[in-house]
């Protein structure tokens, strides 16, 4: 038996639920109504992780410390790589703590669809609220840790003459908002892409690390300048290179800083960010029925 | 007339079946390919309707297909249908939690969904925190839950746990918590799953009762469930769904009564009574057997009906005596009753020969419902089996339908009389 036909009509209604809708917006209006939800995942993240620890937060601090000094004993002592005459230390936790938070922020937003399944398939809000939220939490162990940095930059700074901060210190906030969006960006398109397929998702996991090694975070790039020149091209490639670079340049004082590759990360960012909204937008709709 | 505030209109479901592998790619492939070339999707002509039972020959089935409805405002529509009907399916498009393939749906106000209750509840974080984290998930604001805070805690009946990490609640706290939300959330439209069926009895009627209050303010419930108690006690409306395509959409007694007798088997074939199981002595066979309703054989009979049972009997072997006996069973193929007991004959039959009679039970005994049957051929001291038919191996189950919406006359299996006096 088959129902009557409803007739369409042209009156005004408040939502209009259709398979398709444009493929590129973000939903604005949407997320800022459910902007206490943001605030609240931000919270329950951060609050959970610790939850039943001693030392609760000030793991937080160990994490980079440890990975620090092990890059020193590692890559400085054993392997002797230059560290552009800054005190190694400072040196490689100046890279780590931003290297942290995007790869953080990938890692946990590239399983946003199939880690948050149980939520997404029984209630409905705007699902950028979660990657959107990863960002903000890790932004928050990112302040932590950047803290920590910045007293030990300070020591260096008063004890060692080897550290000349520069005026690109005004553009560390965008150096920031740049690697959180990069790893958002590079996060919703794999979450996007692996509802279906699973197939990328192995690759993140050893991914995050091999793309660590191609970005100058245990190496100045003007090691790579220096030795082999002809790849220098190639590693600039890698959106990261100039952002790391002229962060350490701020800090530190050395590393290269240069308008023309930091555009060029801008611009990839923008791009990559872009590509994931639609993506995900996409996506968003229909994946509880093939997560 | 009050105002339209949710329309759907041609609304379709397409599912693939089977796993998603290697082979579900060259259809993707495909797919995208016709998109490219602005031609329609290749699959979405192809499809079986949802019948869950038979063998379909394609890959895809339409869980709801051209689904057409609106709902006024103040509406309160059961939604019920048989497992597989589509149901969730019509929840989850509702909800946003996926899409239809195509069509539309148009609403008008807030829409609330309740698929589960305690969605997104962490286990590490209070009770208060939870609330506040379930509430904003529905789609409440920090201080629309701040408001109803206390309301909440006291309708959950867990204060003394709030502050505690819900990993210690018992199941049961975690529902009511979880419920207690849920009932403050104050949307136009809400739509809500079969989320009734938990907690203990006194929260259950207490559930019951916030919809029913939720329901008298003036807004808008979908309601789905299989509880069909709970649905003719708060709907006004039905809407009944078979095989992904809308049955009935009315008056919810209506909706409810359609239900019930599709319910009944689907085909009553008439039995094979050749190639049963040979479970007797076989020296007495049951030839002929029918349920009879007005003179046509039938097994389904509505409760103010009497049911009669006609057989023929053919002896293939000289024998001595004959006693048949009849029971009853319920679904799970316990006797309920077993006192039909009769001695037909005490003498010679010989062989050949066939006996025919009729065995009765009176009307306004047996409760709507379905039954099993269970019917003996023996000597006449019932010691020596000759013939055995029951419900497992080759005859139907016996329908019963009901005349009223009464509870007192469609639960439990049979009525008895009774009687009371009052003591002087």
């Amino acid at each position: 038996m088959t129902s009557k036909k409803i007739e369409d009509d042209n009156e005004s209604w408040d939502l209009v639920l259709e398979p398709s809708t444009n493929w590129y917006s973000l939903g604005l209006s949407q997320i800022l109504r459910f902007k206490d939800l943001l605030f609240l995942f931000v919270r329950r993240d951060f609050v959970s992780i610790y939850k039943q620890t001693i030392l609760g937060p000030i793991w937080f601090f160990i994490q980079p410390v440890i990975t620090a000094l092990t890059y020193v004993v590692i890559f400085g002592l054993l392997a002797d790589i230059p560290t552009d005459g800054v005190a190694p230390l400072l040196f490689y936790m100046c890279g780590i703590t931003l290297w942290n938070y995007f790869s953080d922020t990938l890692s946990k937003t590239a399983d946003t669809f199939t880690s948050n399944a149980s939520i997404f398939g029984k209630v409905y809000f705007p699902r950028m609220i979660v990657p959107l939220s990863v960002v903000l939490s890790n932004l928050v162990k990112f302040a932590i840790q950047f803290a920590l940095f910045i007293a030990v930059w300070i020591y260096y700074l008063i004890t060692d003459n080897s550290v000349h901060p520069t005026k690109a210190l005004l553009l560390v906030p965008v150096l920031i908002l740049l690697m959180g969006f990069l790893g958002l960006g590079f996060g919703i398109i794999i979450t996007s892409m692996t509802t279906k397929y699973r197939d990328l998702k192995f690759l993140v996991t050893f991914g995050v690390q091999l793309l660590m090694y191609a970005s100058p975070i245990v190496f100045p790039l003007s090691l790579v300048s220096e030795k082999y020149p002809q790849y220098k091209l190639l590693l600039l490639a890698n959106p990261i290179t100039s952002i790391v670079e002229a962060f350490k340049y701020a800090f530190l004082g050395v590393g290269e800083f240069n308008w023309l590759y930091l555009g060029y990360s801008f611009v990839f960012t923008l791009m990559l960010f872009f590509i994931g909204l639609v993506v995900f937008n996409k996506v968003e709709k229909s994946f509880m029925d093939t997560v | 007339m009050s105002k339209v505030v949710l329309k759907a209109i041609n609304i379709s479901k397409q599912y693939r079946l089977g796993q998603v592998g290697t082979g579900t790619i060259s259809h993707d492939l495909n797919r995208w390919w016709h998109k490219a070339r602005g031609k329609e999707d290749p699959y979405i002509q192809v499809g079986d309707t949802n019948d869950r039972s038979s063998k379909g020959s394609s890959e895809y089935v339409w869980s709801l297909k051209d689904i057409n409805f609106e709902i006024k405002q103040g509406e309160i529509l059961g939604i019920i249908g048989k497992n597989g009907a589509g149901k969730s399916t019509l929840l989850k498009i509702l909800s946003q939690v996926t899409t239809a393939t195509t069509g539309k749906v148009k609403i008008r106000g807030r829409i609330a969904a309740l698929l589960e209750v305690g969605t997104g509840f962490h286990p590490e974080l209070t009770g208060r925190e939870n609330i506040f984290l379930n509430g904003a998930i529905l789609g409440m604001t920090k201080p629309e839950i701040t408001k109803k805070f206390d309301e909440i805690v006291d309708f959950s009946g867990v204060e003394r746990y709030i502050d505690t990490p819900v990993k210690r609640y018992s199941s049961g706290m975690m529902v009511r918590l979880g419920f207690a939300v849920a009932a403050h959330l104050e949307p136009e439209i809400l739509v809500i799953d079969e989320v009734l069926a938990v907690g203990d009895a006194e929260f259950q009627k207490k559930c019951l009762g916030k919809m029913k209050d939720v329901a008298g303010e003036g807004r808008t419930v979908l309601f789905v469930s299989h509880n069909i108690q709970a649905i003719s006690n708060l709907c006004n409306t039905g809407l009944l769904l078979n095989k992904g395509q809308i049955e009935l959409k009315g008056n919810v007694e209506d909706c409810i009564k359609k239900y019930m007798l599709m319910s009944r088997p689907e085909n009553l074939k008439t039995i094979g009574l050749e190639d049963r199981l040979k479970r007797g002595s076989g020296s007495v066979i049951f030839e002929e057997l029918k349920a009879v309703k007005n003179g046509n054989e039938s097994w389904e009979f509505n409760y103010d009906e009497d049911i009669n049972f006609k057989f023929k009997v053919t002896a293939s072997a000289d024998t001595k005596g004959l006693g048949f006996y009849l029971a009853l069973r319920d679904p799970f193929s316990e006797e309920i009753i077993s006192n039909f007991k009769m001695i037909i004959t005490e003498n010679m039959i010989a062989k050949g020969d066939s006996i025919s009679f009729t065995a009765s039970l009176p009307k306004k005994t047996l409760r709507p419902g379905q039954y099993g049957l269970y019917f003996t051929l023996s000597n006449s001291e019932f010691k020596i089996f000759h013939d055995v038919l029951d419900n497992n191996v080759n005859i139907p189950m016996l329908n019963i339908n009901p005349v009223s919406m009464d509870v007192h006359e469609n639960i439990g299996f049979v009525t008895m009389p009774f009687n009371l006096k009052i003591d002087p």
